[in-house]
């Protein structure tokens, strides 16, 4: 049982920031609460207020799609990424990692903001966000809303740009008029568990040439992290082995694994290259069908 | 503070803390130990009941969160005398040893075959997933989701002629 504090529940956005500015750094929200209550009953954090912000699913809770971006509320949950064919259609790489993340009960309640929130190295939707390039809108006093990118995003471990009397609302994802394929592939040491590394991938082609492609890495840095050095090596090029394998040299001398009970920094820098190989070929193979 | 919330059908009101988890809530508030409480860590599964018809680890809800939300649990399966077919079928097909994962399978397996009558294997090992059974080796909970399937399509079958 978490150490005691009080309970509130938020109606509104609106109302959910004026708790926030009222109690100050005293108070945190929840949303699952699956990253965050078991925390709590660790004693890894403890809060004089909780401000339950699961009535905003109406609010929160939507996939949106439009010529030039996907839009993705906050509260949108794990099983409703798994399960919009919308969001299949555009970027697969999320029903992808959605399939490795935790197990379905857990999914029921998990949702895009607290995970990204949570600001975890291996979170696995924090990966495929910096994959897609994505910018988080955050929402604070007065409606006042800002809109970041996801290396703004990520300050540190556990830590984001949303400040004391903020709130992440949004997750959007640029379209490009592209062909487009995604993919995500993690390596965990059982069904559910946190990556061991885990990659995602995007490729954009035009004519059978890479426009642009991003690769984002988990578990494998103190954020996750994109990889500007691969996009660079890989635009304007056709897709090949070569090019895979390029990739994944890079991406494996670009990351910043530690040694841990989940493997040796040597081991996962060969799963950073083996998995960028096989998310780029997966992305491709996507983009061309 | 206070809540209210629906436990299979009844409207219960209690003075609780608000670090109160809902599986205490349901155990030790309202006496209703069918649902078990084991790893407290969202892993084992044991704890898993419905809230507003989706199962969840009731570990890791605050009661406070199902205020003003329906829960259903264990001891709401049957109807009256009758087991529900999911139940009939862990016992047809010996889907449970010592009983400790058991409300937890049944509540996540019976709202499986609500959205997905005819699950395959496959389908129904991913459903458990995040289910921990130390005694069954998985194989006889699988015979008894499909039992239950089986049985619930004849019935209908039966019902609609
Ligand atoms: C058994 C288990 C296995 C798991 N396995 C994986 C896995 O393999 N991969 C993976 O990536 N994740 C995994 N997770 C984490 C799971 O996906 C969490 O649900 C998720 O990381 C957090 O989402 P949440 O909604 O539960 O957030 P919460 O726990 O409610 O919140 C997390 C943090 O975000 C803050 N927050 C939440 N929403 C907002 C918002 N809108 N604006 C500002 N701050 C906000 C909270 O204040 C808190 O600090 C696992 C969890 C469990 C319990
Ligand atoms: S006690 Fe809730 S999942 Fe184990
Ligand atoms: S029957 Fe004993 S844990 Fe499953």
């Amino acid at each position: 049982m978490p150490a005691p504090f009080e309970y509130e529940r938020a109606t509104s956005v609106d109302q959910a920031i004026g708790l926030l500015e009222r109690l100050g750094s005293s108070a945190r929200l929840v949303a699952g609460g699956h990253s965050l209550l078991p925390m709590m009953k660790l004693r890894l954090a403890n809060f004089e207020y909780l401000i339950d912000i699961n009535d905003l699913h109406g609010e929160l809770g939507y996939i949106r799609l439009s010529d030039d971006e996907v839009r993705i509320g906050a509260m949108t949950r794990h099983r409703e990424l798994l399960e919009s064919d919308v969001l299949a259609g555009v970027f697969p790489i999320f029903a992808d990692a959605e399939r490795v993340i935790a197990d379905p009960v857990v999914r029921n309640r998990g949702t895009l903001g607290g995970s990204l929130c949570q600001a975890d190295p291996s979170e696995d939707l924090s990966a495929v966000c910096t994959t897609l390039d994505a910018s988080c809108v955050i929402r604070g006093p007065g409606g006042a809303e800002r809109v970041v990118t996801m290396e703004e995003f990520h300050v540190g471990p556990y830590e984001t740009a949303v400040a004391d009397n903020e709130i992440l609302i949004e997750i959007r994802l640029p379209r490009k008029n592209f062909k487009v394929g995604s993919a995500y592939a993690k390596v965990e040491r059982r069904a559910g568990d946190w990556a061991v590394v885990s990659a995602g991938a995007a490729v954009w082609l035009d004519a059978g040439r890479i426009v642009d492609a991003r690769v984002g890495l988990a578990a494998v840095g103190p954020n996750t992290t994109g990889i500007p050095e691969i996009s660079a090596a890989l635009r304007g090029h056709e897709p090949s082995e070569e090019l895979y394998q390029l990739a994944g040299a890079i991406a494996a001398r670009s990351c910043d694994p530690v040694t841990d009970t989940r493997g040796s920094a040597d081991y996962k820098r060969h799963l950073a290259d083996e998995l960028t190989r096989r998310t780029l070929r997966t992305a491709v193979e996507r983009a061309r069908s | 503070m206070q809540v209210t919330m629906t436990v299979n059908g009844t409207e219960y009101t209690r003075e609780i803390e608000g670090r109160m988890l809902l599986v205490h809530f349901l155990r030790d508030v309202l006496g209703l130990t069918g649902t078990h409480w084991g790893c407290d860590t969202s892993n084992c599964g044991v704890c898993v009941v419905w809230l507003d018809g989706e199962p969840v680890k009731s570990c890791t809800v605050l009661a406070a969160m199902a205020g003003g939300h329906e829960v259903r649990t264990v001891e709401g399966l049957a109807n009256g005398a009758e087991l529900d077919p999911i139940q009939e079928g862990f016992r047809q097909c010996h889907g449970l040893q010592c009983g400790f994962c058991t409300p937890g399978m049944l509540m996540t397996c019976r709202a499986l075959l609500d959205k997905n009558p005819d699950p395959t294997e496959g389908e129904i090992r991913e459903a458990i997933s995040g289910q921990i059974c130390r005694c069954t080796g998985y194989s006889s909970i699988i015979r008894s989701v499909r039992w239950a399937a089986v049985h619930e399509a004849s019935k209908e079958e039966a019902t609609a002629q």
